[in-house]
């Protein structure tokens, strides 16, 4: 359970932007396949890792999904050798200059999976317009500098490629690590620590881990995953706000001292309960998150799929989210997977019945 | 040589190494110790002094020999750990310019160890758009290294992580303003002209106002000066396409000669040498935009009765900011003409007609 750090450090060096999630699955299928009997794809992309439980088919089914896609940038255009370009998921330009990316250049004589290093600049104020002096510069000034020659970069780099951060994980005190797309990595992570936890243990239900495509861009992983599956249950693990510089209101929470078990309209109220026993059972620190409308994850789609499916949202603190130094305590991971795993063990055949809302 | 865009293994191992050491203004030891290390066996002499110049002497072999100057600055731009907020966090301040728009976002070092940190910005989800209109002041910021250490103080110098990389026929990487210029003068010191006597200085304190420069060339009290620095290429396209009249000078159209700047003007005579040198030798070669900005030899000139002073800059883009870039061609262009400049400097060039 302490060995994760390999693995959370290969997560966030793989890029995997919405919609372009294959390197970072296939990261993902390669740890996964060990600890699952059925590994499968989704029509879209999402990647499907089932355990079979041991009780009487039909047996019921918890989906436990975390969103393995990353924000990032992509390429519209070029002026005389500088690209332009803009964001996938929601990225603060103000994070943006001096920063390294990795172009997954696709031009005619670009060489398959060999990205190109770029770096984001912001031009200097003489070439900029004058009401910009020492503004933040939006998003459409930048460039992209890739040190090439204008006409390598036309045979290279095409619209529509991709540049994933190319911030390399660090190891921080206190064992944190910083890094790009710990959101949600960071909570594959956990997953992952779950699954292992599993390997010695029975289990009645069927555990469908999940790894969803696009939640960046709309949750469409989770809508579709869902649907598919069709789980009993279904159980989310995203990031949340850790409280950090500039960053203490009531919606956040302090790293190293647990997950969040998110309560509101987006979650079962009887499930968060279980979570909330079990947590204070097996002496798991955590914190209550409100979400008042949207819970910001994959558990606003799973919800809603079909007729219905009772949903939970656990929350990973992470410093400076969807900036490329997100930062985690490692402890908090083991955390929620040693959560996750514990709930899978206390699941009962009827434990469905006994969260209905009439009851 | 002219419009080489090859670096060979020994100088990039020795651009890595200097880029890659941290070096903030009043704390230059540990680019010093990488220079001294590489020219300690090709010197007459060297010392030391006060404030941290490293000084370098190479003795020519003529009789009478001009005392020739050259200076570049060993110091950067980057934070200083002003107090402890606990937890991890630091709150800093910045030392040289730093437009602040370049810091959210990025990995730093901390320390003599290089301990590593980051500077964050708050999640997106949490600022309006109206908050993302405005730049993030510095009281905002802090440099996070983690909770539970006290492994750095107050007083500590820090900048940014970046690697030293080279993509296609460019470098990048931290700090080439103006560890390209040290790079440059080490391989000068390495190779040195007999005909002149050979006084270099590896400056402290640059950009916070030429500070060493002015007591080395006092120390060195030198004929004339030549002073190696990398100068800002804003050769990007204007936001409204109109023409770029401000470009400063462009990458890869070789060193960029200084006339004049914010705080010296170039002797013409220097000039003159150094176009003349270019020609002869098929140097490409241009000429800084007249302008603000200034380097060691603003402080150099006007030392002692007067220095006759020129500067050469490599011309590097996103100075001052976590990556900055240059061409490969530049550099050893750079050296080209450095070296064939001081082989045929007449020994009555401070005769000349200034014309």
């Amino acid at each position: 359970m302490n060995d994760i750090l390999p693995f959370l450090k290969e997560l966030i060096t793989a890029p995997g932007l919405s919609g372009n999630e294959t390197p970072v699955s296939e990261i993902i299928q390669k740890e996964w396949q060990p600890l699952v009997d059925e590994l499968s794809i989704s029509r879209l992309g999402s990647l499907h890792g089932l355990r079979r439980g041991t009780l009487n088919s039909p047996r019921p089914a918890i989906m436990l999904a975390t969103h393995m896609d990353a924000i990032g940038l992509m390429i519209t255009g070029t002026q005389n050798g500088f690209l332009r370009f803009t964001d996938v998921g929601g990225v603060d330009p103000r994070v943006l200059p001096g920063q390294q990316v990795w172009i997954h250049a696709s031009g005619p004589k670009a060489t398959p999976h060999s990205p190109l290093p770029g770096w984001v600049v912001q031009p200097s104020a003489a070439l900029l317009p004058e009401e910009l002096d020492n503004k933040a510069i939006p998003m459409e000034y930048f460039f992209i500098d890739t040190g090439l020659a204008p006409e390598k970069v036309k045979q290279l780099i095409q619209v529509g490629d991709i540049a994933s951060f190319a911030q390399v994980p660090l190891e921080l005190n206190g064992e944190t690590i910083a890094g790009h797309s710990l959101d949600n990595r960071a909570a594959v992570a956990a997953l992952t620590i779950c699954l292992q936890g599993l390997q010695s243990s029975q289990h009645g239900w069927d555990i469908w881990a999940v790894a969803t495509v696009q939640e960046e861009e709309g949750l469409i992983g989770a809508y579709t995953s869902a649907f598919q599956i069709r789980p009993s249950l279904a159980i989310v693990i995203d990031t949340t706000w850790a409280k950090g510089p500039g960053t203490d209101d009531w919606n956040t929470f302090p790293l190293t001292k647990g997950p969040t078990l998110m309560w509101g309209p987006n979650i079962h109220p009887k499930l968060h309960m279980s979570f909330k026993e079990l947590a204070d059972k097996i002496e798991i620190p955590y914190a209550v998150e409100i979400t008042g409308r949207h819970s910001g994850t994959d558990a606003f789609a799973t919800q809603v799929v079909a007729e219905g499916i009772p949903t939970m949202a656990i929350g990973i603190p992470i410093r400076y989210m969807h900036t490329p130094v997100e930062m985690v305590a490692l402890k908090d991971i083991q955390r929620t997977g040693r959560l996750l795993a514990g709930f899978i063990a206390s699941l009962t055949e009827d434990y469905i019945n006994s969260i209905a809302l009439d009851s | 040589m002219a419009n080489s865009t090859t670096l060979d293994k020994k100088q990039t191992t020795l651009l890595e190494k200097l880029c890659q050491a941290m070096a903030l203004s009043g704390d230059e030891g540990e680019v010093r110790s990488i220079i001294l290390e590489e020219i300690r066996s090709y010197v007459t002499d060297f010392k030391v002094d006060t404030l941290g110049n490293l000084l370098a002497f190479k003795k020519g072999t003529s009789k009478k020999p001009l005392k020739v100057m050259l200076a570049a600055h060993m110091d950067e731009i980057g934070f200083m750990i002003a107090a402890d907020d606990g937890d991890g966090l630091f709150r800093f301040e910045t030392s040289g310019g730093i437009d602040l728009r370049q810091l959210p976002g990025k990995a730093v070092i901390v320390g003599k160890e290089h301990i590593p940190g980051v500077i964050g910005a708050r999640p997106i989800h949490l600022t309006t758009s109206s908050d993302r209109r405005d730049k993030i002041s510095l009281e905002k910021l802090r440099i996070d290294i983690g909770p539970g250490s006290n492994k750095i103080k107050p007083g500590d110098r820090a900048a940014f992580a970046t690697r030293f990389q080279r993509a296609g026929t460019s470098m990048i990487g931290k700090a080439l303003d103006d560890r390209l210029g040290v790079a440059v003068l080490i391989e000068i010191l390495q190779q040195a002209p007999a005909n002149i006597d050979l006084q270099v200085a590896f400056t402290v304190q640059e950009e916070t106002g030429l500070r060493g420069a002015k007591v080395a060339a006092y120390f060195f009290n030198p004929d004339l000066a030549f002073v190696v620095d990398s100068t800002p290429a804003n050769d990007l396209p204007v936001w409204d396409d109109e023409d770029n009249t401000s470009y400063n000078c462009h990458l890869g159209a070789g060193p960029a000669i200084y006339i004049a700047d914010g705080a010296t003007l170039s002797d013409p005579r220097l000039i003159r040498l150094l176009v003349e040198t270019c020609k002869k030798e098929g140097i490409p070669y241009q000429f800084r935009q007249p302008g603000g900005g200034g380097t060691d030899a603003g402080a150099i000139h006007k030392q002692r009765a007067g220095i006759p002073s020129v500067s050469i800059s490599i011309p590097g883009r996103y100075a001052h900011t976590a990556a900055g870039m240059a061409r490969i061609s530049d550099f050893n262009n750079t050296i080209s003409l450095l070296k064939a400049t001081l082989q045929s400097i007449p020994l009555d060039i401070l005769t000349q007609e200034r014309k």
